[in-house]
């Protein structure tokens, strides 16, 4: 147990932190903790967009050059795995589909003044997967505090572990045929998962904080619907290629039309993820000289 | 509620000035302390980095992630300040990184704890991480383990930890830490080298909270979606706490090898039941850290030595973890990346190719008079000494001689010593066995009821391992019993056992000096 004066230290450090959240206009206190209150509180949320003064963006991510071949999967060692499988299982690093498009590139909106300070309501549960030891799907996109339900249909040890940079992670274990319900309460372009049983299985989640968000699919597309008009930046990420912006206006009732294009030479892009956390670029309790 | 929250406010107020400046004069020895004794491997900045991290695996904890292996808290939530200092008090067995709660004064301690978390962000959003609820243990008994070996088995701990708990599963090849490093899964069978303690609770909090950071996942999700019950994850704990020794294997300097009653068979393999009737004596073994290359990230921490002889022969049985057989095409990628990581990079890369496993036991060659020992590091011109090497790679052991390192030349006929060697589940058994005397004027003669000096060189190929890149020991000893009455070796286990420590004495100083020059 604490001395009295130890007490009264961390009353004023408890203090000290009170003001630096107040101080700050403590707009944004969101961690992963107890965000489930305020999921359930964020569902009965109407949505703050105005249907008729609302566009779209559709496009597509094309890729040049020669698509790179990835390495299959050994499964040998698991074969209720191996047996899901029809045809050999590729690691999904990168996955050029069969019209040339990239499939796996998260695309969401990264700037709008439009929507800057929206409260959306917090969709349903997203799924991820663990069937056949592959992450399905191995690139989605949740809104902060959504929930996701991470689900082992191979009934056989996996553990999913996250490993973010601006919040919390978790590593837990799922034995058997089971769900597990995780949510993420910061925005984090992206957060990595991967499996160490399994060390070719690997998963990314970005998280905002709005619903427009996206991920290529099988033939390259994706779509941002009902945005109040205006312009936005919209950003695409790729594992292996990085990312490119773009800014992009919306009109009402209309739906605006882009291409992002990544290329095999992109190969050694650097892919904002987990950047190195500066020690001295937070505050701290202590910073109060 | 909102009264005394009010009268806390006011209180909290009223002492503001005096807490804030016991607050600067507490940060202030925290870092003082963190600088001093923390920041040479942790960094300055408490990012892992310090000057001597790259000597360490796992590397030093990285604070500004806030990662703590160790927790009594939730897996993704941040430790308790009780659980800061616990790791301050006991280190982490089989890391770097020591006990200091002999070094540090409560106070420091204290400061160093507060110190540690400004480096993270994380800290200041949640000011008071709660422990789980973990309850008492379950009650143990034959039934039990076994109930909790079957756990084992339907949850697969086998799939890192090992069908016997050594770190050989198949998924052990690849694991890596958060920070890109590749980690090794716990040796459940030595319990003394796990972080956070060594008791049944200490493995049923890890299951529960996991081991951040770590590709070691929380079981608590487990207990919570229903699928496994809380008695059913502290058999598990039961069961690994019996996979190591009921006690932590002391110090014992002196290997005795049994003398068999006239008409008993020798054991010449490893799987002989003769073994079973012998107690192990545990040797532990460092990384090579004297004559470049330097090996700073040992794989064999310990060996396990029995020993018996029949008045003729004697027969050596050497037992030891390593995850595999070497080389294992399985484990080339670790063995890259440990080659890769580990400083200083001393070796040449005809060092670092494909290596068998390897064991050597070392003996003086000649019975040295009174206690001067041959030098440990292979002898010098004076004192030579005497080996037996195994090779995974060959099926039969080689008997040499050196003075010094470097020097080692082994014989290619007239072998004496012959050896078998096994490695399953995780563990390689070898046993030597030899005549007590040879006609080799260059091997050594055992005699019984004399001290005889023994230690021991081990090296696991796919761990980057080879030449004087492994682990050894310092001298222990060979007594081989006598037929006549116990009363001979009062005298002389006294004699070895302050021979001994004297020894172990000049290995640490040695090993001191070389750390000390190293990081200087």
């Amino acid at each position: 147990m604490f001395v009295l004066g130890k007490n009264e230290k961390l009353i004023s450090v408890t203090l000290l932190a009170t003001l630096v959240v107040v101080g700050c206009g403590g707009g944004d206190s969101s961690d992963s903790a107890g965000s489930s209150s305020a999921a359930s509180e964020a569902t009965v949320m109407e949505n703050p967009v105005d249907p008729s003064t609302a566009g779209n963006i559709s496009g597509s991510v094309a890729f040049e050059g020669s698509a790179p071949a990835m390495d299959a999967i050994d499964m040998s060692g698991e074969q209720v795995c191996a047996d899901k499988h029809s045809t050999a299982p590729m690691l999904q690093t990168v996955v050029v589909n069969d019209n040339g498009t990239l499939s796996n590139v998260f695309v969401y909106v990264k700037e709008g003044s439009a929507i800057e300070g929206m409260q959306f309501p917090t969709p349903s549960a997203a799924l991820l997967d663990q069937d056949g030891c592959v992450y399905t799907p191995h690139v989605m996109g949740v809104m902060v505090d959504q929930e996701i339900t991470i689900r082992n249909s191979d009934g056989l040890l996996h553990n999913i572990n996250a490993s973010p940079t601006e919040q919390r992670g978790f590593n837990t274990s799922q034995p058997f045929n089971m769900e597990t319900s995780q949510d993420f309460g910061t925005p984090e372009v992206m957060v990595p998962l991967r499996c160490d049983v399994h060390g070719w299985m690997t998963a990314f989640v970005g998280v905002v904080n709005h619903p427009y968000h996206s991920v290529s699919d099988g033939s390259g597309g994706f779509s941002l619907s009902t945005l109040p008009e205006g312009d936005y930046v919209v950003e695409a990420w790729h594992e292996q290629y990085g990312t490119q912006a773009q800014t992009v206006t919306v009109t009402a009732g209309g739906t605006t039309d882009i291409t992002f294009t990544f290329s095999a030479d992109m190969a050694n892009a650097v892919v904002p993820m987990r950047t190195p956390i500066d020690p001295h670029d937070h505050p701290l309790v202590t910073d109060h000289q | 509620m909102a009264i005394w929250g009010g009268v806390a406010f006011a209180l909290s107020l009223a002492m503001m000035p005096l807490g804030l400046g016991a607050l600067q004069e507490d940060e202030q020895l925290g870092k003082v302390t963190y600088d001093r004794w923390c920041s040479e491997c942790h960094g300055v900045d408490g990012d892992g980095t310090g000057s001597a991290a790259g000597y360490m695996l796992p590397r030093p904890r990285d604070f500004t992630l806030a990662m703590y292996n160790i927790r009594t808290t939730a897996s993704g939530d941040l430790p308790t300040d009780q659980d800061l200092l616990r790791a301050i008090n006991m280190g982490a067995p089989g890391t770097a990184m020591p006990a200091w709660d002999d070094v540090l004064t409560e106070a420091e301690k204290q400061a160093l704890v507060q110190y540690l978390k400004t480096f993270s962000r994380f800290f200041p959003l949640d000011e008071n991480p709660v422990p789980l609820v973990l309850g008492s243990p379950t009650g143990v008994s034959e039934e039990v383990i076994a109930e909790g070996r079957g756990q084992y088995e339907a949850i697969e701990c086998w799939k890192c930890h090992g069908d016997q708990g050594r770190g050989d599963g198949e998924s052990a090849a690849t694991l890596m830490d958060d920070t890109g490093f590749p980690i090794a899964a716990a040796d459940l069978t030595e319990n003394w080298f796990f972080n956070g303690g060594a008791d049944v609770e200490d493995i049923y909090r890890a299951l529960r909270t996991g081991l951040d950071g770590s590709p070691m996942p929380n079981f608590s999700d487990v207990l919570n979606a229903g699928v496994m019950t809380d008695e059913e994850l502290w058999a598990v704990a039961h069961y690994v706490r019996s996979l190591a020794p009921e006690d932590t294997p002391g110090i014992s300097e002196v290997v005795l090898a049994k003398l068999l009653t006239e008409g008993a068979e020798l054991a010449t393999s490893f799987d002989d039941q003769a073994w079973e009737e012998i107690e192990g004596t545990y040797i532990p073994l460092v990384g090579q850290i004297i004559v470049k290359p330097r090996w700073f990230d040992p794989r064999v921490d310990g060996v396990w030595v029995k020993a018996m002889h029949n008045g003729d022969d004697i027969s050596v049985l050497v037992s030891w973890s390593d995850p595999n057989n070497s080389p294992d095409p399985l484990w080339s990628d670790w063995k890259s990346q440990v080659t890769r990581i580990m400083e200083p990079r001393e070796a040449a890369d005809n060092e670092i190719d494909a290596a068998p496993d390897q064991l050597v036991v070392q003996f003086p060659m000649q019975m040295p008079e009174g206690m001067e020992r041959p030098y440990f590091l292979k002898g010098d011109s004076r004192r030579p000494v005497y080996l037996w090497e195994w090779k995974s790679d060959r099926q039969t052991a080689l008997e040499g001689e050196a003075r010094g390192v470097g020097t080692e030349s082994f014989q290619d006929e007239g072998q004496d010593v012959s050896v078998k060697g096994m490695h399953s589940d995780g563990q390689w058994q070898v046993v030597f066995t030899r005549p007590l005397l040879t006609s080799d004027e260059n091997d050594l003669d055992f005699i019984t009821g004399e001290a005889i000096p023994m230690s021991f060189f081990a090296w696991d190929g796919d761990n980057g391992e080879s030449g004087n890149q492994g682990s050894l020991s310092s001298w222990y000893f060979l007594l081989l019993e006598e037929p006549t009455s116990t009363k001979v070796y009062v005298a002389p286990p006294i004699a070895m056992l302050i021979a001994g420590a004297l020894g172990f004495f000049i290995v640490r100083r040695v090993q001191k000096r070389e750390m000390e020059s190293f990081r200087s």
